[in-house]
């Protein structure tokens, strides 16, 4: 089979343009006669459901969190990038286009790309509308910082919580919508499953946590607005209840998984402290702008560090190694983030890492605070320099903060065309649970601004157009297929409240999250690889022989939903070792110890490899399939990436 | 260390709810409260005990998803969130007595769970500006004083978690009201629905059933995001001059 990304042909700049006077429309009138569900309220979701309830359409949203509000876009930092050139450094759609495609090695679309950067302007208008609180210059006009991977100052930012400000604006949008009666909320419901009939995604089975209630919705177009699957590491920076479940279910039910490898490890995050860790917190990318990166330039100095006989403030000058400034003189501490964290993984594999366990270098912030003041620092970073106190016990404005990569994003997920349409007519995923826009490794504030690019700007007019070629008839959950996949999920619950085994959701979960990270994280190996798709395998097997839960479905029960969501991260791992598999070079997130430069850096095979991996699920025990999407790069010359 | 936990249990809204008694021992200093929480639900499910109920998501201080009043206090000892508080915060053989939000307006779910949706109903009565998407200004057409930005910025770092409730005596929600109503009142986006705004959103807030505020200052010293009680101050004058010239005919 052949996917259709379904790029309009013609000039890069006139493509999005022409798309949307060559969509249908549905009259205004008609607008009302069409139901839409929207699942999840992160910046994806709740834009989207603001956006089509305004334009009249029935929206129903459904969060698992007890208020759309806490959706984990709310933890994002540092800041949304758009391309308004406000600060005249140069910059403009073309490069803001530029930059993400060189960002993501070059396996992203250029379509996709170049609309993202198109409308990432028209964000920034729309949310100072709404009443962000963005930074201002004392002029009173806005304030941009520089991020990875850059040259221009293009982020947006409102202190340290951007996504916060943001979610919120698109939170009230919401709430206008629901005072309005245009959006029906369904808080603290969980997706189980996609009705899929005749081909096109007609409605969705979900369950009210608080009851336990199987519920059937019925409606025209389905959006999956579910995030990322960073999850399926355990740690990560991912909030505990992100999971895969709804993009995994649509899968199963015909919707292709898009190169389910590129995972995204963020390099700056407060190492782990032991085994009870729970998550992984993150700290703003933005604070490499003013941190340098350093380890022990000896291992010796190094051990003397882990054993506690010196500080790292008692290191001198010429015994630091600021690797990041040493090998990457140009872009220094601000290289892209696959960049950034491999090179900790290197020096810490070489015994200079700077914490007991060996897995940690230092942020360190003398030599801003020496040419800015404390003050100055203070204000651009003062709640997460708080934030790291609270948690490791140490104050960062006198000691270098310790940081080592973890699991932030993942770049994959589900195959959508141009009109962000899943292999399921009538499925749409949206943001960070579609996989189009970042390639194989995103750049820093941009999963904002293509999740609310997603819901403002591109959904409303592609769904629009998919609406107008139905007709304007009431739908509901009378087909039988309805109640057949209902009873499914049924079925599947108590299947697990039966296993009565010995161990709890947690413990299968770690393990998948041991595998995964020493096999499929920083660094991969066929032999690796080979060897977690057998340990997943059997690793399923026990979890659906022995996990142990507890209480009924009929209750508001914690551990059933965790359940839920493990089983479908055990299947989903597999596909992930499947894909490092089948890609057989080094690009972005995707690195292939085989496949390097004589000097460590990822060695791309454009000849081969410049393709989409989307994955078709065949059934049960099946092998999937892979259907590959050849990416075409018409304005954009494929290159080594180079930050040197 | 060694800590005896005391735990409010109650099946649901309908159940009277008690305290139950447990020993939580190998509790490590460096371990977040809600982990020490889960170890102790890991040994409650092996033991086949149900395990306890409790609101948590990004465990990084911003979803607001976590609660619980740790011996006496919302969020425990420290002016951060739950899931910040550390168990450094606390000494070898301590009890530790957990309790749910106390609130008419927020009534428990089960364990620790409460119901939160008051509070979406107040931003639903009026915490937004009516602007539909597309079709705005330019975002530099609109300068904004970097003070007048700032303390904005201020209000809305509310992360609607309810702690001011659950610290007042009276249960008002009048903290987490103010930050919203004086953030969008200081900004010239604001302005035009400023009246009905304040008017609107106190009515529901009083239709929730929360209580009247007597200026104890006890919301502000809880708060986890240190929103200040001048917020309050800006509401009232907010709410009472939109009344005597209202906008809601």
């Amino acid at each position: 089979m052949i996917l259709d990304s379904k790029i309009p042909a013609g000039p890069l700049a006139e493509k999005w343009t022409k798309h949307k006077f060559s969509s249908k429309l549905v009259n205004p009138a008609n607008k009302r006669k069409y139901d839409v569900i929207v699942v999840g309220t992160g910046l994806a979701g709740a834009s989207a459901a603001a956006s089509l309830a305004e334009l009249g359409y029935n929206v129903k949203a459904f969060c698992f969190q007890d208020s759309p509000r806490r959706a984990h876009s709310i933890a994002a930092q540092g800041g949304i990038n758009a391309a308004k050139n406000y600060q005249n450094d140069g910059d403009s759609i073309y490069r803001l286009f530029y930059d993400t495609i060189k960002g993501g090695d070059y396996r992203a679309r250029e379509g996709n790309v170049y609309r993202l950067a198109e409308v990432s302007v028209k964000i920034i208008d729309q949310c100072v509308a709404q009443g962000v609180p963005f930074a201002r210059e004392y002029g009173g006009l806005l304030a941009n910082r520089s991020f990875g991977g850059a040259q221009v100052s293009r982020t947006f930012y409102a202190r340290g919580q951007t996504g916060q400000q943001l979610l919120l604006g698109a939170y009230s949008a919401l709430s206008r919508q629901v005072a309005n009666g245009k959006v029906k909320l369904y808080p603290r419901t969980e997706m189980m499953d996609v009705v899929v009939i005749d081909g096109h995604a007609k409605g969705i089975v979900t369950r009210n946590l608080i009851t336990g209630a199987i519920e059937t919705h019925a409606a025209h177009a389905v959006l999956l607005c579910t995030g990322g699957y960073g999850n399926v590491f355990f740690l990560s920076t991912n909030a505990m209840g992100s999971n895969v479940t709804a993009a995994w279910r649509a899968h199963k039910r015909g919707a292709f998984f898009a190169n389910p490898c590129f995972t995204q490890i963020h390099p700056t995050c407060i190492p782990v402290s032991g085994d009870h860790q729970s998550k992984l917190t993150l700290m703003s990318e933005s604070l490499r702008n003013d941190g340098r990166v350093w380890v022990p330039a000896t291992q010796e100095i190094a051990e003397k560090l882990r054993k506690g006989q010196i500080k790292g403030n008692d290191i001198k000058e010429e015994d630091r190694d600021y690797f990041l400034e040493r090998k990457y003189p140009s872009f220094g501490n601000l290289v892209p983030r696959d960049v950034a964290s491999r090179n900790a993984k290197y020096v810490c594999d070489e015994g200079r890492g700077v914490n007991e366990t060996g897995e940690a270098v230092y942020l360190d912030f003398r030599d801003a605070i020496k040419r800015d003041t404390r003050k100055i620092i203070e204000q651009k970073y003062g709640n997460l320099f708080e934030m790291y106190k609270q948690i490791t016990g140490e104050d960062p404005y006198d000691m270098p903060m310790m940081i080592y990569p973890a699991v932030h994003y993942t770049m994959g997920g589900l195959w959508v065309d141009y009109n962000l349409m899943t292999t399921v007519p009538g499925l749409y995923a949206l943001g960070e649970a579609n996989f189009s826009e970042h390639g194989a490794n995103r750049l820093g504030a941009s999963a904002l601004m293509q999740g609310l690019a997603d819901g403002y700007f591109v959904a409303p007019y592609t769904v629009g157009d998919y609406l107008a070629q139905l007709a304007p008839k009431q739908v509901d959950d009378t087909h039988p297929e309805f109640a057949r996949i209902k009873e499914e999920v049924q079925g599947r619950i108590n299947t697990l409240l039966n296993i009565n085994g010995t161990k709890p959701v947690d413990y299968f979960h770690k393990r998948l999250g041991k595998i995964m990270w020493n096999e499929c994280g920083m660094a991969r190996t066929t032999e690796g690889l080979k060897g977690a798709k057998a340990e997943i395998q059997a690793l399923k097997k026990e979890f659906w022989s022995n996990v142990k839960l507890m209480g009924t479905n009929e209750e508001l029960n914690q551990t059933l939903e965790k359940a839920n969501r493990v089983a479908d991260f055990l299947e989903l791992g597999e596909l992930m070792v499947d894909d490092a598999l089948s890609r057989n070079e080094s690009c972005g997130g995707h690195f292939r110890e085989e496949y390097q430069t004589p000097d460590g850096e990822a060695l791309r095979d454009d000849e081969n490899y410049a393709y989409v991996a989307a994955w078709k699920y065949l059934g049960e025990g099946q092998e999937e399939e892979l259907v590959k999407e050849e990416l075409v790069y018409e304005n954009v010359k494929l290159t080594q990436r180079s930050y040197k | 260390m060694k800590l005896t936990l005391k735990i409010w249990r109650q099946k649901n809204t309908a159940d009277k709810g008690g305290f139950v008694t447990y020993v939580a021992d190998h509790v490590s200093k460096d371990m977040s409260f809600l982990e020490m929480l889960d170890v102790l639900n890991d040994q409650l499910t092996e033991r086949g005990e149900d395990p306890v109920h409790f609101d948590h998501d990004c465990r990084e201080g911003i979803c607001g998803m976590c609660s619980l009043y740790i011996n006496g206090k919302p969020h425990g000892p420290l002016q951060t969130t739950t899931c910040q508080l550390h168990m450094r915060s606390f000494s070898d053989g301590e009890t530790i007595t957990i309790e749910p939000w106390r609130a008419k307006a927020f009534p428990v779910v089960k364990d620790l769970v409460v119901n939160r949706s008051a509070f979406d109903r107040i931003i639903q009565a009026g915490g937004y500006v009516s602007v539909n998407t597309g079709g705005v200004p330019d975002a530099n057409e609109i300068p904004i004083s970097k003070t007048i930005a700032d303390l904005a910025m201020d209000a809305a770092q509310c992360i609607g978690c309810g702690a001011c409730v659950a610290a007042c005596k009276n249960a008002s929600a009048m903290l987490f009201t103010s930050a919203k109503i004086s953030q969008l009142a200081l900004l010239p986006q604001g302005q035009v629905e400023r009246k009905s705004r304040a008017e609107n959103m106190v009515a529901q807030m009083d239709e929730e059933g929360f209580g009247a505020c007597t200026n104890t200052g006890a919301c502000e010293a809880e708060c986890p995001k240190g929103i200040s009680i001048t917020n309050i101050a800006r509401m009232n004058r907010e709410y009472f001059s939109a009344v005597v010239s209202s906008d809601n005919m």
